[in-house]
């Protein structure tokens, strides 16, 4: 408990580093000067949310082949977080539209992509919330967590095929993208600082999850203790 | 009973019980119908205007068709409690569900078969020379809509409100679907009508995919 207190402290102090070194050490932007600051975490967040889909699939993948109650902990705890991250990076990059682009929205291969993904992962969440059998409600919800992972590239080549206005990667981009060393620092720590972040709420959530699970059966077992001298008792008197 | 046998089977028992009731293809086209007549309610289009929205309009009415007529696809298995008994089968469960995916992609042919001369007539599109490539398109389009929504199904049928989930599973899921079938149906409702390879090709991988992903986990999708 006191670790994890601990490592709550550090990944508390490296996001507030973040931030900082966001705002005041990274040197300003050529084009887009101080509104290019919010990529710092636009960036981090979306990092944040692939690793939790990536870990969402391993969870779903895992829980289907092993059926050990843990993977479809890490599957609903990854959705989770996942969507709030994607929701994060969704208000970053609108507020961030709006003055480099002067929309705050336009239907590009990565946004459709990740507001797609969005609603998949929400529609995962509703669907876990509407089957109440928990070995069904795991099976279900992996399948469909399968099936919106493996629509995700799909949508990006959809949109890449119809129209596309994103800027062009610049970490390894081409040859005439790249970062000033600064920027390219900076954005690796707050990366880095927000996927901290991230497994850590991840596995707050798993941990919440494990203790549902626990006392779920608890409960059950509860009920079955309740209900069995009344069977023994019937038996008795007939 | 080899797969294809049973495949057939239920495909012969999906189709007879439809027939006597009718009840779904009914529904299906006329709710596609309605759709396809408040649009043009909603937007008064001109010809030009027309071609331009009639293929995003017709695919929405299918795909919403869609989300709707495959609901009882495995809600009424679900309902009358005969899912157990088809489990029970000795056929593998892919068998199962292909057998209601080609049920419910004849259905749909057949409501696409009805409701695409009506969409010509009432939004001026000639469908006169484009007809054989037509089919292909709404074919690639609907076996991806038809596989992906009866999965589903029935991932739906054992749920709550099922009948609201559907819709809401399926369509986020069919959007790169949307995109490009309305792209190539577009193109051949052109000035000069061309068959776009590009989207017809990522109809088809959707399709392979889809296809792939639903027979690796059928086992699992209709386990007890």
């Amino acid at each position: 408990m006191k670790t994890r207190a601990a490592i709550t402290a550090i990944i508390a102090v490296l996001i507030f580093a973040a931030g900082y070194a966001a705002l005041f050490i990274a040197p300003d932007e050529a084009t887009m000067h101080e509104i290019q600051r919010v990529f710092y975490f636009h960036i981090a967040l979306w990092t944040g949310m692939y690793t939790a889909i990536g870990l969402a699939f391993v969870g779903n993948v895992a829980w289907l082949i092993t059926r050990q109650a843990r993977w479809d902990w890490l599957g609903v705890s990854s959705v989770e977080v996942a969507v709030m991250c994607c929701t994060g990076g969704l208000i970053t990059g609108v507020l961030w539209g709006k003055p480099a682009w002067g929309i705050w929205w336009t239907w590009d291969a990565r946004l459709t992509t990740c507001f797609i993904l969005w609603m998949l992962y929400i529609s995962y969440l509703v669907l876990r919330g509407l089957i109440d059998e928990p070995q069904r409600r795991a099976t279900l919800s992996a399948i469909f967590g399968i099936f919106a992972f493996l629509d995700a590239p799909l949508v990006y080549a959809a949109n890449r095929l119809w129209r596309t206005q994103h800027p062009a990667p610049v970490l390894f981009g081409g040859p005439d993208s790249g970062l000033a060393p600064m920027i390219l620092w900076v954005m690796l720590f707050c990366m880095a600082a927000i996927v901290c972040a991230t497994l850590l709420v991840l596995t707050d959530r798993y941990r919440l999850e494990r203790m549902r699970h626990e006392l779920e059966e608890l409960r059950f077992a509860v009920d079955l203790r309740a209900h069995q001298p009344a069977n023994f008792a019937t038996k008795e008197s007939q | 009973m080899t797969a294809a046998r049973a495949t057939a089977t239920i495909l012969g028992k999906e189709l007879r019980l439809e027939f006597r009731a009718r009840e779904l293809l009914t529904i299906t086209v006329v709710f596609a119908l309605v759709i396809v007549v408040l649009f043009s309610f909603a937007f008064d289009p001109t010809a030009g205007e027309s071609r331009r929205y009639g293929p995003g309009l017709l695919w929405i009415a299918f795909l919403f068709a869609g989300s709707l007529m495959l609901n009882p696809s495995f809600a009424r298995e679900q309902s009358n409690q005969t899912l157990d008994a088809l489990r029970m089968a000795p056929i593998s469960p892919f068998a199962i569900l292909a057998g209601k995916m080609l049920a419910n992609l004849i259905f749909l042919a057949i409501a696409e078969i009805i409701l695409v001369p009506v969409f010509a007539v009432l939004y001026n599109i000639s469908l006169a020379g484009v007809v054989g490539r037509l089919a292909l398109v709404l074919l690639l389009g609907t076996v991806g809509l038809v596989v992906t929504g009866t999965v589903f199904s029935a991932v739906a049928s054992h749920a709550r409100m099922r009948e609201l989930l559907l819709p809401l599973l399926l369509l986020p899921l069919l959007a790169p679907l949307l995109t490009a079938a309305v792209e190539a149906t577009a193109a051949l409702f052109a000035e000069q009508p061309a068959l776009d390879r590009a989207w017809l090709a990522f109809l088809a991988g959707f399709d392979i995919v889809f296809l792939t992903a639903a027979w690796l986990l059928s086992d699992y999708l209709l386990e007890e």
